[in-house]
């Protein structure tokens, strides 16, 4: 497991981002935790400099938009799924498991 | 409503398409095209497609899983020549008529060019085959002038020394961007082309294009009498709404030449069963309380919900803030909002050097933040842009 943080050290709509495998970014979301790739799979940014709506993250370079809980686009430019990951909280700090969550599309 | 015609194939015609189907529309979509090609994402022929570094396929706008999705029947390479508004047929430049229960308007806008015959290797950069051709002129050592200091002339610039060229660009203006920005954050953001070693001549119009002893361009002539050498000039001073078309058809349109397509927010245009979205149309705007035509990509990809449910009867989503994005010499540029001559704007978060050059404007309006534009500070302009969405959703 990767250590995120202190939950209530996490500004509420905006991420962090955490070194697994691949970039892990770490949204919070009125209270809710979110990780998917920080990588967009368009092109290489940050997905954790994007702006964050309705669940929904839009990447920062393209405006490619991206469910922040299944990490589908939701239309152009992106046409690939992010990867999420499981988020645990245990006494108030934030874990991230390194492993992806298998893709359901 | 059984059947739709988008008239647009790229952006805005096929996000209309996309929230149709979204929205539950089960009918038939028919969309004309102008090009040839499926629709495909325009942003990158300034920047990854013409450094070469991205190919056309990546360019699509659709995935494999769309053709089933989307059901479209696509007349590609077609031009609407009019539109009958009482029955809502469009007339296709091969004689043909599309007649539909409702009508999107999608045609977007075209490359403005400087009036007069212009020599070969003078380019605009709207389409694939424009980008293409542009690309096959970019060699290193090139001397390539840009005229037009604006967004598309500035990535086309930034690509060009990126790939070795010799780069100057003309501006009419005192301050390129200026009337998007406002002169102090325009000459803040403009100073990325000195940093580049892009040379940048403003305050002076261009007189004429000089062709060489073969025909290729081989200098801009400036109104002030300097000739500038050039191997390659791009024109970059605008666009204008493909709207032609629509002139005796009844529709009201703005005042521009020619006129954007009036809608309401929702994108309904004066005629029921008529949507118009994109580059196109002059829509009414929650955010500014005014009529707007934009050209933001953003835009494009957004109106389209407003203009779906418009059609389908269903809620209108929720208004949204202008916002645009341009990406020059590894630096992110970033306007969210509508900003006016008289606003007031404060500069922080200030990086002045080359190499770390960055800051966010805030412009208030009686004290209210109206825009927010930041040169490389994507973390707080996120919250300002929040902070304006709050703002263009709470109730009047």
């Amino acid at each position: 497991m990767i250590r995120v943080g202190a939950v209530a050290d996490l500004p509420d709509g905006e991420a962090v981002v955490v070194q697994g495998e691949d970039p892990i970014a770490v949204f919070r979301i009125d209270g809710e935790l979110f990780a998917i790739d920080d990588t967009c799979s368009h092109q290489k940014a940050s997905l954790s400099e994007g702006w964050v709506e309705d669940c929904k993250v839009e990447c920062p370079l393209h405006a490619a938009c991206f469910d922040l809980r299944t990490g589908m686009p939701s239309g152009p430019p992106a046409k690939m799924a992010v990867r999420t990951y499981p988020v645990v909280v245990t006494d108030g700090v934030a874990f991230v498991h390194p492993a992806a969550v298998p893709a359901t599309a | 409503m059984r059947s739709v015609t988008v008239v647009g194939a790229s952006l805005a015609g096929s996000s209309t398409i996309r929230a149709l189907r979204a929205q539950g529309f089960d009918g038939r979509v028919t969309a004309i095209g102008a090009e040839p090609h499926l629709p495909y994402d325009r942003p990158p022929l300034s920047k990854e497609f013409l450094a070469g570094t991205m190919s056309a396929d990546e360019l699509s706008l659709l995935t494999a899983d769309d053709e089933q999705s989307l059901r479209v029947d696509w007349l590609l390479g077609r031009t609407a020549t009019a539109l009958d508004t009482s029955t809502r047929a469009v007339t296709l430049d091969d004689g043909r008529r599309v007649v539909s229960d409702a009508v999107v308007l999608a045609t977007g806008a075209r490359a403005r060019r400087l009036p007069g015959p212009t020599p070969p290797g003078v380019h605009t950069v709207r389409t694939l085959e424009d980008a293409t051709a542009l690309r096959a002129e970019l060699r290193p050592g090139a001397r390539v002038v840009l005229i037009g200091g604006g967004f598309i002339g500035a990535e086309i610039a930034s690509t060009s020394a990126k790939l070795g060229a010799e780069v100057t660009i003309v501006e009419a203006l005192p301050t390129p961007l200026a009337a998007q920005l406002g002169a102090e954050v325009a000459g803040a953001a403009t100073a990325l082309h000195a940093d580049n070693n892009v040379t940048l001549i403003t305050g002076v119009g261009v007189s004429e294009l000089l062709p060489g002893a073969g025909t290729s361009v081989r200098a801009v002539r400036l109104a002030d009498g300097r000739e500038l050498p050039a191997d390659v000039v791009v024109v970059g001073i605008g666009a204008i709404p493909n709207t032609e078309w629509l002139a005796g058809s009844g529709l009201a349109l703005d005042g521009g030449d020619p006129g954007g397509v009036l809608t309401d927010a929702g994108c309904a245009t004066d005629v029921p069963g008529i949507v118009a979205v994109g580059d196109c149309a002059a829509s009414y705007r929650h955010f500014t309380g005014g009529v707007l035509r934009l050209e933001h990509w953003t835009n494009a990809v957004k109106q389209p919900s407003a203009g779906a449910a418009t059609l389908l009867g269903a809620p209108a989503p929720k208004p949204d803030v202008p916002y645009f994005w341009s990406d020059q010499y590894g630096s992110r540029l970033q306007f969210a909002g509508h900003r006016h001559d008289g606003d007031s704007v404060e500069l922080t978060d200030c990086g002045t050097d080359a190499g770390e050059r960055g800051f966010l404007a805030v412009y208030r309006r009686a004290g209210q933040p109206v825009a927010v534009f930041a040169l490389n500070r994507p973390k707080p302009f996120n919250r300002l842009r929040r902070e304006l969405a709050a703002m263009a959703t709470a109730p009047a």
